[in-house]
């Protein structure tokens, strides 16, 4: 391993400081003793116990923990079946517009989708709660998945549909047993993407939720507008362990089949 | 060039010179188009019952697109195709008894050999607990016992073309495709398996169609070549056949090396020409034409250089001698391929066997020389 130069050293420090430094506070203050968020009293961990003893928070979380898993769910279904329709659909009226307007909900600013949202729901009286936020959540994340698997689609070859085909398979179930399962990583983080867009997405639920359904980032919003509690530091603490185990896990086991593939086709020759 | 079809004591294997056999595959009047570009145009050929057919052409001859059709990717535009007497138009892949051989393979990754083979019989009607037999049946005939679990990754191109073909015979069908097969393999390889498939296609006596671009590997394999070019055949034939007697001179030049002189055609005699080709200089004497030419008909007469012998005399034994100019020779050890200028700046190849010592030879580059040749070595072509 070789020893970075003194300059290397210094940007990477600043580097890295200026992105986990916010982080770090917020976690260090977590454990803070102190109900003054600035004042440092001591090490307790006395506010996890609150933060599990409030009901508000809890059910918001259990909130957004639906709705990501049902809108992320839904958004792999549309998307993909979006995603392959405009790849493998061949030319059709239309079909460039389409592919470019599968884009427009990512570049849109989410203050107009929640918006625009907001307006639907109430034209078509459809009350605002869970399931318009996961309606909401389910629109903007298949747009995600359906780049995410076209990208995927594109660089499939063909010709392993048609020898399925070939084969005696209904193009259902070409899809279902040869598509499906090599495309299915892209699927999978496509999923994942759609899963972690909805668990911090603020703006447009804040638009689509109603009384009776608050997410987490909107109880989290709302409740620091009356100042910042060290229950909301250990909230988001919790939040930041969950989202680096998550993301080691997928990266580690990424990265292991990888290795295996290597090894294995390394053994051929 | 090999020739498998002079095989001694048996019965020659040739249903298209009999005016009884049925062909299994019938195209008639097939025309495909993509938009504005035809890719067949008005095509009709008959293939017969355990025939290996062999479409050879340059890419974008229309080869792959009649595969295709066939394996029913693509449907024709007008005309229709019969397999076995069925119309095939609007029969869709599934539920064709044919089955094909990918250029790419098109095994799937997620499957190991075993199931690669065994998926196509999973879907047919064939009972549960006869597919295991089966499955082993063909990795014993393709020589994959020892790879069944092994996925499409971890084997070597030459067993991944393998399973590919076991795959594709698994579900005993009518007519397989193959769509340039051994094109990925290199080239001992490629021999290897050329004869392994023939081998293959005798035991299970299927119908063989190959598209491929490599006329050596059309010449060996079938028993039919059809040479097409830009959507239309221009010859069907045996390999012999295509070789020796070509009907144009785009066969003629497609199909191995070949000089062609133009010139002027006269007739002496029962199927007799001269072809006049250049002011001074005896003409070209052809006998066995088997087709009438036009009395000073413009004409390409074709012959293949190793039918012409280099001498330093003029040769006796031949019809044909013309004198000429050594400007290159192509040293190939088992063979040298002589460059001769004529006198009236035509070149022509001849091609003569090593048979003694490069030293003893006597004559080079510079020297005059004689070439001589039959009146049956060449052909008069009009197109």
């Amino acid at each position: 391993m070789r020893r970075l130069s003194w300059f290397n050293a210094t940007s990477l420090t600043i580097g890295f400081a200026f992105l986990y430094m916010p982080m770090i506070i917020l976690v260090v203050y977590s454990f803070n003793e102190s109900k003054l968020v600035t004042v440092w009293a001591g090490f307790s961990t006395k506010w996890y116990g609150e933060l599990f003893r409030n009901e508000a928070f809890l059910d918001a979380a259990w909130v957004t923990l639906r709705v990501a898993v049902f809108s992320s769910t839904l958004a792999t279904i549309l998307g993909t079946a979006a995603a392959y329709v405009l790849v493998r659909g061949g030319k059709f009226f239309g079909k460039t517009l389409f592919s470019g307007m599968i884009y427009a909900p990512l570049v849109m600013p989410d203050v107009i989708l929640g918006l625009s949202l907001l307006l639907l729901f109430i034209a078509v009286g459809l009350d605002r709660g869970m399931l318009t936020i996961i309606l909401a959540h389910t629109t903007f994340a298949m747009c995600y998945v359906a780049v995410v698997v076209s990208s995927r689609l594109v660089s499939f070859d063909r010709s392993l549909e048609e020898a399925a085909l070939d084969l005696g398979c209904t193009p259902w179930d070409a899809f279902r047993s040869v598509t499906l399962p090599i495309i299915a990583p892209a699927v999978v983080s496509g999923w994942l993407l759609g899963f972690t867009l909805s668990l911090d997405d603020l703006v447009i639920a804040s638009f689509t939720s109603g009384p009776s359904s608050t997410t987490l980032p909107i109880k989290i919003f709302s409740a620091v507008r009356l100042g910042v509690s060290p229950e909301i530091n250990a909230l988001s603490s919790i939040l930041i362990g969950f989202v680096t185990i998550g993301v080691i896990t997928f990266s580690i086991s990424t990265k292991r089949a990888v290795v295996r593939r290597k090894r294995e086709e390394n053994a051929v020759m | 060039m090999a020739e498998p079809n002079s095989k001694p004591n048996t019965t020659v294997f040739a249903p298209w010179t009999d005016p009884d056999a049925v062909p299994l595959i019938r195209f008639r009047n097939v025309t495909k188009r993509f938009g504005d570009f035809t890719a067949i145009d008005d095509l009709t050929l008959d293939i017969y019952e355990r025939e290996f057919f062999a479409l050879l052409g340059p890419s974008g001859c229309g080869k792959t697109t009649m595969m295709r059709m066939l394996a029913g990717f693509e449907n024709p535009t007008e005309g229709r195709i019969e397999i076995g007497g069925q119309d095939m138009a609007n029969v869709p892949p599934n539920l064709r008894a044919v089955n094909m051989m990918f250029q790419s393979y098109a095994l799937f990754p997620h499957l190991s050999v075993y199931d690669n083979i065994a998926f196509g019989l999973k879907r047919s009607d064939m009972p549960k607990e006869q597919i295991p037999d089966r499955v082993n049946e063909m990795l014993r005939l393709t020589r994959l016992e020892r790879f069944a679990k092994r996925k499409p990754h971890q084997i070597s191109g030459g067993q991944r073309q393998r399973v590919a073909l076991a795959r594709s015979l698994a579900k005993a069908p009518k007519l397989l495709l193959l769509d340039e097969p051994l094109g990925a393999l290199d080239k001992k390889l490629r021999e290897e398996t050329q004869f392994e498939l023939m081998d293959i296609q005798e035991k299970t006596g299927t119908t063989f169609v190959i598209v491929t671009h490599d006329q050596e590997e059309a010449m060996t394999v079938a028993s039919r070549v059809a040479v097409m070019d830009a959507g239309v055949i221009k010859q069907v034939d045996t390999p012999p056949a295509i070789y020796e007697t070509p009907n144009s001179v785009y066969v003629a030049d497609f199909i191995g090396d070949v000089n062609l002189i133009e010139g002027t055609a006269a007739k002496t005699g029962e199927h007799a020409y001269e072809i006049t080709y250049a002011e001074g200089v005896d003409p070209i004497k052809v006998t066995e034409c088997e087709h009438e030419i036009a009395e000073g008909a413009k004409v390409t007469f074709a012959i293949r250089p190793e039918k012409i012998v280099v001498t330093q005399d003029p040769p006796e034994d031949r019809a044909n001698a013309m004198q000429g100019k050594i400007i290159d020779i192509g040293y190939l050890g088992n063979l040298s391929t002589y460059h001769v200028e004529l006198p009236g700046g035509q070149m022509v190849k001849a091609t003569m066997t090593n048979a003694s010592r490069i030293s003893r030879r006597d004559y080079t580059w510079e020297d005059t020389v004689w070439l001589g040749f039959r009146s049956s070595a060449g052909v008069v072509l009009s197109e």
